[in-house]
């Protein structure tokens, strides 16, 4: 079976800093990988190249068996790959329901001349725009739905925020969607649910998952397949038990011990 | 000093009287100081002396001493605000607003008194050219200058008192003064387009009673006009708003209908209006429909895609170029001579063309050096139709004169000698350019723009091509300003390269920010009062006697707008959520809006009750 994303000996370099380093990474259909690693592993910069944000310094990035190489960020969210962002980037003063609806851009064809003349077609796009966005949203239970549709991003609490950008990646209609620390900030029994959400991510929608997280629990819960990363390296991968007993991950934590 | 510390510890008592003076003298003497400052330098700048011509009331004020006297009015109203603790005020008002009213107001007041010393004994006109004895002369009201000293003082004391006082007043009756104040000021203000509007419709009787035959009101019809809008003042109170939120309250179809019901009543309105109107205020309502097509134009670029493009002016300049090559017959090189309309067709396409070729390079860029670089295209663009050059092409410094008018299908031309049918098309291109916004906002393109503005990595992240979204927002932008410059070619019947400065890119923006950003009414709001009031950078406005003063006056308004009402006169929703996003917050969480999520599932049936509640209260 091939993979659907694959990245072939990826370096990405800061100055002098390998913040990736030939790193091996694959993503399969219907999969959810989970990447940890100490504070500046690499993780969020893994994130940042695959969706072309950061300039990649060698290396390749295949999606479902074609290179991502030189698209822009917008091309690669067009093939099919949704993200979050670790420190919650939402359109801050656009309503719920826009974020949801702008996030739909790729996907949907009317321009200016259906907005100005009011076309059938324009009116038949802006109605279905606005059903998916209501039932992604709904997907996160009473809570995003209803007045909020109409409140700015910005009055959200900070796990709806979460949510929302979720919401936001599923809008992209993506093949794969990844989440930079998902639960961060969460309280027990939100992550729990949030938790129990990125299972029926893959089971409801079909979506394959890459998950940054720090809270073991959770990617022991989530994870088919757990990739440890340090220093811009795999130092170990497979299921959560092997990689937990692993002694090379334990010392690269204790190492750095500054994480939970 | 001592005094200082009294209302600290007070502060858990039930609002008490605030002391007198003591209390923030220092903070009254800084103020007075500001205020004197103020008034020095708008007396030597020349305002005074330039506007005493203009009467507001007969025969005891000038516009020129208004402008003298507003500043120790607002120093003594402001030196009485207090911070207000959780929209809680301190201390009850009462007598000590009106002393330290009066008192900051004298020492604004012996700012003038200073001046008038100052006048008299020494020549400092070599760097101040304003430092004139018909300023001597204006301070000390034809006496001597010791007249002067003592009675700025007391002017300085009466009027800061005024100010101080309007504190005592209860919400009720505030609203009311300053409904009389504006009412007759703007009577003042409005009044060559009072007496010509009153003589398009036979009410001569009417504006000959109101008005002075030399200008300004009368003041027994002044304090007519006091107390009949003082009256309805407190008669009409709160009914604006409850109309407003009666409609606000409506259903769906039924508020769509209201709504399309009052701009069909607004367009009716400006349709029959210049009907009765004369030249003058068909040709002030012209210049004004002409910035307001610039305005939302440039609204759409900045206001909803947040490009900050300040070579706007290009795009008039190409639209006016190539429409006055395109229909005149003495243009230098090619001459068609086109009906204006298909013309108009060919301007659209090449201004679509310039957007594109300048945008294409700059788009790529973010904030402020997109904005240096757009202000550098905009001087490009003059700079190339003034060159000796194209001046095979363009005509150089001398332009290009004699321009036809607007040939509309034959049926009527279009040219400045008719200001009423320039208006009439101008409105035209307003209607258009505010369907265009209108439409425009509320689509996917639309959505995208905003984004962009939000935050430019992440949308493009979300799968928004950002430059092509961006370019479009700017040739959008662009086709809509070329439409104001055909029309202006038309208008004026000659274009040359310094009609396009710098400051007409600078004017349009200021009229954007100072209605409000992404506001269609805010924009329209804003040329009027801007361009209607002060005047354009070449057209004058109803204070024709500003016109020397108009930078001055763009640039107070400015700074005022973005210390008290950044989002805008008259804001949309949108952006006045942006800029009181803290406070919204917080009001948010004091309803109960912003549940705090823990155990959210069930929470979340409660908090809506909260909100409820707290919006039937
Ligand atoms: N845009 C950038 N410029 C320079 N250095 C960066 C940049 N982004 C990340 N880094 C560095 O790369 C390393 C990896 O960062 P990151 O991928 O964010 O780590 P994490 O695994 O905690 O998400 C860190 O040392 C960080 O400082
Ligand atoms: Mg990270």
């Amino acid at each position: 079976m091939t993979a659907l994303l694959e990245t072939r000996k990826l370096s990405v370099d800061f100055g002098g800093l390998h913040a990736l380093d030939g790193l091996d990474f694959e993503v399969h259909e219907g999969e959810i990988v989970s990447v940890i690693g100490p504070n500046g592993a690499g993780k969020t910069t893994l994130f940042n190249a695959i969706t072309a944000t950061v300039e990649r310094s060698t290396g390749d990035i295949v999606f479902e068996g074609v290179s991502l190489l030189g698209l822009d960020p917008n091309r690669v969210t067009a093939r099919g790959i949704a993200r979050t962002f670790q420190n919650v980037r939402l359109f801050a003063n656009m309503t719920v329901l826009e974020n949801v609806m702008v996030s739909q851009h790729c996907r949907t064809r009317q321009h200016a001349f259906g907005a100005l003349f009011y076309t059938p077609a324009f009116r038949r796009e802006e109605a279905e725009i606005r059903e998916r966005a209501e039932k992604i949203l709904s997907f996160f239970g009473p809570r995003l739905v209803g007045y909020r549709f109409d409140q700015p991003a910005f009055t959200l609490s900070y796990a709806n925020r979460r949510r929302l950008e979720i919401a936001r990646a599923m809008a992209t209609q993506p093949k794969l969607i990844l989440l930079d620390e998902p639960v961060a900030g969460m309280n027990p029994v939100e992550s729990a649910e949030l938790t129990q959400m990125i299972g029926r991510l893959r089971d409801e929608w079909g979506f394959a998952i890459v998950v940054i997280e720090h809270h073991m629990d959770v990617v022991r819960e989530v994870s088919d397949r757990v990739v440890v990363l340090d220093g811009g390296t795999k130092i170990a991968e497979g299921d959560y038990e092997a990689v937990s007993n692993d002694p090379r991950v334990i010392e690269a934590y204790l190492g750095h011990g500054t994480e939970t | 000093m001592t005094a200082t510390v009294a209302p600290e510890t007070a502060a858990n008592a039930p609002m008490p009287a605030r002391p007198a003076l003591a209390q923030d003298w220092r903070r009254l003497v800084r103020m007075g100081a500001v205020g004197a400052v103020a008034q020095i330098f708008i007396a030597l700048s020349n305002m005074p002396v330039r506007l005493d011509e203009r009467l507001v009331v007969k025969p005891i004020l000038s516009l020129g001493y208004l402008c003298l006297l507003i500043v120790p009015f607002a120093a003594g109203h402001r030196v009485g605000h207090q911070i207000e603790r959780e929209g809680v005020p301190q201390h009850t008002a009462g007598a000590h607003e009106v002393a330290g009213g009066a008192a900051c107001g004298a020492i604004a007041g012996g700012g003038l008194s200073l001046l008038a010393v100052l006048l008299a004994n020494f020549d400092l006109r070599e760097p101040l050219v304003n430092w004139s004895p018909m300023l001597a002369e204006l301070l000390a009201f034809g006496h001597t200058t010791g007249f002067a000293v003592v009675v700025w003082l007391l002017i300085g004391t009466a009027v800061g008192a005024a100010g101080g006082g309007l504190r005592l007043l209860g919400p009720r009756s505030q609203r009311a003064a300053v409904t009389m104040v504006l009412t007759v000021a703007g009577a003042a203000v409005l009044e060559p387009l009072v007496v010509d509007l009153a003589e398009g419709m036979g009410l001569e009787a009417l504006s000959d009673r109101l008005y002075h035959r030399r200008g300004g009101v009368n003041w027994t019809s002044a304090l007519v006009l006091a107390a009949v809008s003082g009256i309805l003042a407190v008669l009409g109170r709160g009914r604006m708003r409850q109309a407003r939120e009666h409609i606000a309250a409506l259903e769906g179809a039924k508020r769509t209908r209201t709504n399309l019901g009052l701009i069909a009543a607004t367009a009716a309105l400006l349709v029959i209006l210049p009907l009765f109107a004369g030249k003058l205020t068909n040709e002030l309502a012209a210049n004004v429909g002409l910035f307001v097509l610039l305005a939302l134009g440039l609204n759409i670029v900045v206001g909803l895609a947040g490009i900050l493009d300040l070579g706007y002016v290009a795009f008039f300049a190409v639209g006016s170029y190539t429409a006055a090559v395109l229909t005149a017959a003495t243009s230098p090189r090619i001459h068609p001579e086109l009906p204006w309309l298909v013309a108009l067709i060919i301007v659209v396409v090449v201004t679509g063309l310039v957007g594109l070729f300048i945008g294409a390079p700059v788009i790529r860029m973010r904030g402020d050096y997109l904005a240096i670089v757009t202000l550098g295209f905009g001087e490009i663009i003059r700079l190339i139709f003034l060159s000796d050059w194209l001046s095979g092409w363009f005509g150089g410094a001398q332009g290009i004169t004699k321009i036809p008018g607007a040939g509309i299908f034959g049926l009527t031309s279009v040219a400045g000698t008719d200001p009423r049918r320039v208006f009439y098309l101008v409105l035209a291109f307003c209607a258009i350019a505010i369907y265009v916004s209108w439409r425009l906002e509320r689509s996917r393109l639309g959505r995208a723009w905003m984004a962009v503005r939000e935050d430019e990595t992440v949308a493009e992240a979300m799968g928004i091509n950002t430059v092509n979204v961006k370019l479009l927002a700017f040739v959008v932008g662009a086709v809509l300003g070329s439409f104001s410059g055909a029309i202006f070619s038309a208008k004026v019947g000659s274009v040359f390269p310094n009609s396009f400065l710098i400051l007409v890119s600078i004017v349009i923006l200021v009229v954007v920010i100072f209605g409000g950003m992404g506001s269609i009414v805010g924009v329209i709001a804003g040329s009027a009062v801007l361009i209607g009031v002060l005047g354009g950078p070449k057209q004058p406005g109803l204070l024709a006697e500003f016109s020397e003063f108009k930078l001055l006056i763009y640039g107070a308004l400015l700074i005022w707008m973005m210390l008290a009402r950044p989002e805008g006169l008259i804001p949309s929703v949108r952006r006045s959520r942006e800029l009181h996003q803290q406070e919204m917050a917080q009001d948010a969480w004091l309803k109960g809006q912003v549940e705090d999520d823990n155990g959210s599932d069930n929470g979340n049936g409660n908090n809506n009750d909260g909100r409820q509640a707290a919006a039937a209260t």
